[in-house]
């Protein structure tokens, strides 16, 4: 009897293992409802209209992010210079539009991200430093910058953006105005990894990086176009989490840093490279946002958090290896 | 002699580099002298200790990206535990925490092993652990430390039969530093399992098939790892008096200084007597741009600059020798 029912579990584990590698979508967007039905019934109520665009609102500056890691994981590479880019960029939005007028300021506000992420490519693509101590280094840089960029600005007080605001925080009818700005975006990466051949690149070098150099792919080419990429990106982020925020301070967007990596994990971007899109990285993204909501109102303290968010990464990774292992 | 001096080429030229940097803080500052050198050590005691848990990881093959939140939890504990309570009870903490570092780095090491998922990764997810424990053990800088645990590193060695100017410059810090990791790393390096962690950093399907069980040596290696970093940990307590859950710059300047010290990433190669020497470099140096009177966050940069240009240069050092 227990013969032919573990005769029938086995395949059947198998055909759930290769339903999940194919469509990783379907148990994400399940474990969603889920995180949503335990919200409901933990707090009755809570899940009206309004907090449904509040989330998207929150979950909207952390898709940007993760955005930035689905796309160096594609490669095989992380980015942990994002939340000093964005920090940056926030910062420096907020000073200079004292003086400039607001389009002026985002200019100036995006060049150190364009800096930081010129010094990630050459340091990954041509030196060969691992991207995960290349972009820590250039992070510390940068927060060392910023520090000293604070102390010359300190009298000059600060001002967002009246546009940053009303994209930041603005709802019209029941959308937040953030949207605008992240459907774009959104539709972007998508057409770059589906649809051109920068795109294929990074999946081919995330593949088999030997490979895709034998076939005559300038790697550093492509990596360093890729961390720049990476960093405006972040560099945007920041400037729209400044208008959500709206309080300037010298680590804005630090703790978003850790669970974009954990997003783009979560909706099933191999930290390896080479598999992943940036779809599943947006559920991931609303999935950590209502998570977040859930461990605040069950009153987790922010340490937990982080344990929780660490056992996450390593789970999923683990996981994914396993479910590659045996294709 | 020569044949020494060839062998160790890489770290007398350091020596060499670390002696011409306390010349020029001399000429700089005419004043600089024993007491200056006492603080400095003090200064690299935590660092030292970093470099200390990430060299031995790195020959092994690995990197371990957890060590400055091993530190900020092994301080953290240590301080609440050590608070209020009496001089003698710190006698137990200390051996706790070390055997707490010890188990957390076996805990790494078990996981890289068995999940089989790469030490980069696992180690990342680790720091974020680590550090959410050390949130959760004291979430503000607080706790205190013994008194005699803080007076272990304050003030000179003295050595009957030498006169005071020339025992000033034996600062007991140095001392306590040389003693530690010549404790722990020399049995180490002379024993079976730090022949084990040399074979499987060189080349870990070979080390296999010699037989070297490379799943222990992997965890035992990254077990010391976290020995060193509970020392560090430890060291920061005595330093400060207190300690602080978020975690510190060590990260960084121990894999610069295991690169700046000779220790190829990558494994198998290196001691630990270039990388300590390499950190001693590294904080002079920042000594020297202090002494020249540069704004402290400038400092920060210049910093984050070299490290970063010597972990560049590394890493291409290491695809060279790769690509031969």
């Amino acid at each position: 009897m227990s013969i032919t029912s573990t005769a029938e579990r086995a395949p059947l584990g198998q055909r759930m293992k290769r339903f999940m590698s194919d469509y990783p979508l379907v148990p994400l967007l399940i474990l969603l409802a889920i995180l949503i039905l335990v919200l409901q019934m933990l707090s009755p109520g809570i899940v009206n209209q309004r907090w449904i665009a509040n989330t998207v609102k929150f979950a909207i500056p952390l898709a940007l992010l993760a955005g930035c890691q689905t796309m160096t994981m594609l490669t095989g590479g992380i980015d942990l210079s994002v939340g000093t880019a964005a920090t940056m960029a926030a910062f420096i939005v907020a000073t200079q539009a004292v003086d400039n007028p607001a389009p002026v300021a985002m200019m100036i506000a995006l060049i150190p991200a364009v800096l930081i992420g010129f010094a990630n490519g050459i340091g990954v693509g041509v030196f060969r430093v691992h991207p995960l101590i290349m972009t820590l280094g250039t992070s510390l840089i940068g927060v060392g910058c910023l520090q000293v960029y604070q102390r010359t600005v300190i009298a000059s007080g600060a001002k967002v953006p009246d546009f940053l605001i009303w994209l930041g925080t603005g709802v019209t009818g029941g959308f937040p105005n953030a949207l605008l700005l992240f459907i774009p975006v959104a539709a972007l990466l998508l057409f770059i990894q589906k649809r051109t051949g920068f795109g294929r690149l990074l999946y081919a070098i995330g593949d088999n990086e030997r490979a895709t150099r034998l076939a005559g792919v300038k790697y550093w080419q492509v990596i360093l176009a890729l961390y720049m990429f990476s960093s405006v990106l972040a560099g945007i982020m920041g400037l729209l989490y400044m208008g959500l925020i709206r309080a300037p301070s010298l680590s804005l967007a630090e703790p978003l840093v850790l669970p974009s990596v954990a997003a783009a994990v979560i909706g099933g971007t191999s930290i390896f490279g080479g598999r992943g899109s940036y779809t599943g990285t947006i559920v991931g993204a609303l999935i950590l946002t209502v998570l977040t909501t859930l461990l605040t109102i069950l009153q987790m303290p922010e340490g937990a958090r982080r344990i929780l968010f660490g056992a996450i990464i390593l789970l999923v990774t683990a996981a994914y290896l396993r479910i590659i292992e045996d294709r | 002699m020569m044949r020494l001096l060839r062998q160790q080429g890489w770290v007398v030229g350091l020596l060499a580099l670390f002696v011409v940097l306390l010349v020029v803080a001399k000429l700089i500052q005419p004043s600089y002298g024993a007491g200056d050198f006492g603080s400095l050590v003090r200064a690299v005691l935590p660092y030292a200790f970093a470099v200390a848990a990430q060299t031995v990881v790195v020959i092994a093959g690995g990197i371990d990206l957890s060590v400055a939140a091993m530190m900020a939890l092994t301080s953290v504990t240590a301080a609440s535990m050590m608070h209020g309570a009496s001089e003698e009870y710190a006698l137990l903490v200390v051996p706790f925490v070390l055997a707490l570092g010890f188990g957390l780095g076996a805990l790494n090491g078990a996981l890289i092993v068995f999940s089989r998922v790469p030490d980069i990764v696992v180690t990342l997810a680790t720091l974020f652990m680590l550090q959410g424990a050390a949130l959760l053990v004291l979430n503000a800088p607080g706790g205190g430390s013994a008194e005699w645990l803080r007076n272990l590193i304050i003030g000179t060695v003295p050595i009957p039969g030498l006169p005071d100017d020339v025992t000033s410059w034996f600062p007991k810090a140095l001392l306590l530093l040389v003693v530690l990791l010549c404790v722990v790393w020399i049995p180490l390096k002379r024993s079976r399992l730090g022949l084990s962690i040399y074979a499987i950093g060189s080349n870990q399907l070979a080390a296999f098939r010699s037989g070297v069980p490379v799943a222990r040596t992997k965890i035992l290696a990254y077990a010391f790892g976290g020995l060193f970093g509970a020392m560090g940990g430890l060291s920061l307590t005595m330093s400060t008096g207190i300690g602080a859950p978020i975690p510190g710059p060590y990260l960084m300047a121990s894999v610069a200084a295991v690169v700046l010290g000779g220790v190829v990433l990558g494994g198998g190669k290196g001691g630990l007597l270039g990388p300590i020497i390499a950190v001693f470099v590294l904080r002079l140096a920042r000594t020297i741009l202090t002494l020249l009177a540069i704004d402290p966050n400038v400092t920060a940069i210049v910093e984050g600059t070299i490290l970063v240009a010597v972990v560049m240069f590394g890493a291409f050092i290491a695809m060279r020798s790769r690509s031969r």
